[in-house]
């Protein structure tokens, strides 16, 4: 249990950032590493998601509201894009019957 | 006076003709392609006539075509007493030309686009004698040359006729090369080409200051002259250039472009004065020109080879005129050449059209029965060529031989001896196509009237031309040289005694002819085959550019250095390529790892050079 005088100290904000930097090379690491294509997609969800949360951070440091615009903007490009994606991936499950990647390279060349 | 409307009217023959010739019928092109140019020799006639004795040159300015910076160039006409005369004879027997070849060339192919052609040449040649600067005469100069080229090569399927219209083409080139450089000079050293403001700065420079670059102007301008008008070194073309049509070796090739050299040597009097060395230099090569051509004249069996020799050798007369400052006489010559040489090749060209195509003299013989009109014509222009007295020849070569005794009388003498071998040639060939009998198998007949009509005004011309005093009308312009009547009949004797000789060897004694070319076997073997300066220019020039171009500027330089360097370009760009080529793979987890891999090197990079700040 933690004292009442530990919980007004604030987190630092390295703190924060550190948990962007976590978040976005894990985003970083699904997006390579995975072949299942929906999971690629939640991968980049998770790296814009970790920028947004480093813009917050800054707007918070600064003390100015440009962060929390531009995480708006990213979010609703971020919802755009997911309504897209999922489209063209449900597409392209039901004309192939596969989500991995590698066997969706029909377009290359 | 609209000077204008003189060229235009054959220009609008030649568009007409040649936009419309294929489909409109050939009385219709008779009537554009004869009636343009007639019209242009009234259009002359009524000029002159509104005129008058001509004070001072009459200019006419249309328009400035070129300015920029000093350089100031307008397209202007102008008529002095020397271009009246050029006007006069080259619409005139223009006009009569035109009006033969209607007869002449009915039953050829390309009819329209012959007498195109022609009318081109008219326009550019009319340009030519029109123009009051340098440049426009320039373009006049070059206009002609085309048409010649053009009108050579008129039989273009055949090799020879292609080859000879190259080679009158190719040969000019190294003229007009001159000529451009004389240009440059001229408006280096003047400011401009306008031929009055030249020649009056000329007038006011100092000789001894002046005296280098004159000669070296006039020298260019004189190389330009002998390429245009057959003089040695560059005469090679005018033989060959007889494989036209024979209304266009009597137009171009006798009456009129070939004299352009002399025309323009005459237009520029106020610099070649003032450049005696050039002097020299031009009556030499004139004189030179006129005797050799005479010689080879003597020995060829193809009529139109006689007189196209018989041309070289008049232009190298009218060269020596202009050469020793008689340019009166010169020009004198010029009009009665072309005459007497504008009806020897219209004579020549109905005795072949009568013969089918037949120019080998050992093939005709005995044709006067077949056609008297011709032969008489032709005995005209024949006794007029050889200075006979009282002919047009006879009062135009004197002028030019007295002048040249005045000025060096060995030039004399060498002349006199020239207008023998003329006086000879010209007659063997009149002995031989027209007396004896006939050695061919063709059926002669006589030409129509279209095409005799024309030979018998050039007849009266040739005979009566004389009584035109050109000296007299040039009197303005250049100064009149003294006569000296003994001279003149001495070379009017060696000229009979030329044809006695020709009627000896040719009509009398039959066979004479042959033995003395046997005694001088290696002598007439040399003459035959025109000094083999043919062989010798293609040894010396034409052999050796061939073979450099083939392996130094096609294999070495455009195979090797050109396509090497491109090629290798190329092979090195694909080489480059195949290797990034391995990047850009289209896997995509590829690319982000590129791109991770690009930031983190950025970061590093970042960070051991110290931050941002």
């Amino acid at each position: 249990m933690p004292s009442p005088a530990m919980l007004n100290v604030p987190v630092p904000l390295s703190w924060y950032l550190i948990l962007s930097a976590i978040l976005f090379a894990l985003g970083v690491a699904g997006f390579i590493f995975r072949r299942n294509i929906i999971t690629v997609f939640m991968s980049i969800e998770l790296m814009l998601n970790a920028v947004n949360l480093s813009f917050v951070t800054f707007s918070y440091q600064f003390r100015q509201v440009d962060g929390h615009i531009y995480s708006f903007f990213v979010m609703v490009v971020a919802a755009a894009e997911a309504a897209v994606g999922l489209a063209i991936i449900l597409t392209v499950f039901k004309n192939r019957s596969t989500l991995m990647i590698d066997e969706v390279s029909s377009m290359k060349y | 006076m609209n000077l204008w409307l003189i060229p235009i009217f054959p220009l609008l023959g030649f568009l007409a003709n040649g936009l419309f010739g294929r489909r409109i019928p050939k009385a219709l092109i008779n009537t554009f392609a004869v009636g343009s140019v007639a019209l242009s020799f009234a259009w002359v006639v009524k000029t002159l006539l509104g005129l008058g004795p001509i004070e001072t040159k009459y200019v006419e300015h249309y328009y400035t075509w070129i300015q920029s910076g000093m350089l100031n160039i307008g397209v202007d006409f102008a008529v002095d007493h020397l271009t009246a005369i050029m006007l006069m004879i080259v619409t005139g027997v223009g006009t009569l030309i035109h009006i033969y070849a209607v007869g002449y060339m009915d039953n050829e192919g390309g009819y329209y686009r012959f007498f195109a052609y022609l009318n081109l040449f008219m326009f550019f040649m009319l340009v030519l004698v029109l123009a009051q600067n340098y440049l426009l005469l320039f373009v006049g100069w070059e206009g002609v040359g085309l048409c010649s080229y053009l009108l050579i090569g008129f039989y273009f399927s055949e090799q020879f006729a292609t080859t000879a219209g190259n080679k009158a083409f190719i040969v000019n080139r190294i003229g007009d090369f001159g000529f451009s450089l004389a240009m440059f000079l001229i408006y280096r050293q003047f400011g401009t080409l306008d031929f009055s403001k030249v020649f009056d700065a000329a007038k006011g420079l100092r000789v001894e200051a002046s005296i280098g670059i004159l000669t070296t102007i006039t020298l260019l301008l004189l190389v330009g002259a002998t390429g245009k008008s057959a003089q040695i070194p560059l005469y090679v073309w005018l033989p060959d250039a007889m494989a036209g049509p024979t209304p266009v070796s009597a137009l171009i090739h006798a009456a009129t472009m070939v004299t352009a050299g002399v025309y323009m040597i005459a237009r520029s009097a106020t610099l070649f004065m003032k450049a005696p060395i050039t002097m020299d230099t031009v009556a030499v090569i004139g004189l030179a020109t006129a005797f050799f051509a005479a010689t080879i004249g003597m020995t060829q069996m193809d009529i139109k080879k006689v007189y196209a020799y018989s041309t070289v050798s008049q232009l190298g007369y009218m060269f020596l005129g202009v050469g020793v400052g008689a340019f009166s006489a010169g020009i004198w010559h010029l009009m009665t050449h072309a005459f007497f040489k504008g009806l020897l090749f219209l004579g020549a060209g109905a005795v072949i059209h009568g013969l089918h195509g037949e120019q080998d003299l050992r093939q005709m013989g005995g044709l006067f029965k077949h056609m008297k009109i011709t032969a008489i014509t032709l005995f005209c222009a024949s006794l007029a060529i050889s200075g006979f007295p009282f002919t047009s020849g006879f009062f135009s070569k004197d002028a030019i031989l007295v002048a040249a005794y005045e000025h060096a009388p060995w030039m004399y003498w060498v002349g006199v001896l020239t207008a023998g071998m003329t006086a000879f040639y010209v007659f063997r060939a009149w002995f031989m196509a027209f007396l004896g009998d006939y050695r061919g198998h063709a059926h002669p007949h006589e030409s129509p009237l279209v095409m005799t009509g024309p030979l018998m005004i050039l007849a009266v011309l040739s005979i009566f031309g004389g009584l035109i005093n050109v000296p007299h009308i040039l009197e303005p312009m250049f100064v009149e040289k003294a006569e000296n009547q003994g001279l003149a009949w001495l070379s009017a004797g060696v000229g009979l005694l030329g044809i006695l000789l020709a009627y000896v060897f040719y009509v009398a004694k039959r066979g004479l002819a042959d033995s003395a070319a046997k005694s001088f076997g290696g002598l007439y073997t040399l003459v035959y085959n025109k000094y083999f300066v043919d062989e010798a220019y293609d040894a010396a020039v034409v052999e050796p550019l061939i073979e450099g171009s083939r392996t130094v500027l096609w294999r070495g330089v455009d195979a090797g250095l050109i396509d090497g360097t491109v090629n290798g370009v190329g092979r090195r760009s694909r080489g480059i390529g195949s290797i990034l080529r391995l990047i850009q793979s289209g896997n995509i987890r590829s690319y982000a790892a590129w791109v991770v891999l690009g930031s983190i090197v950025l970061l590093l990079a970042i960070g051991f050079s110290g931050g941002l700040r």
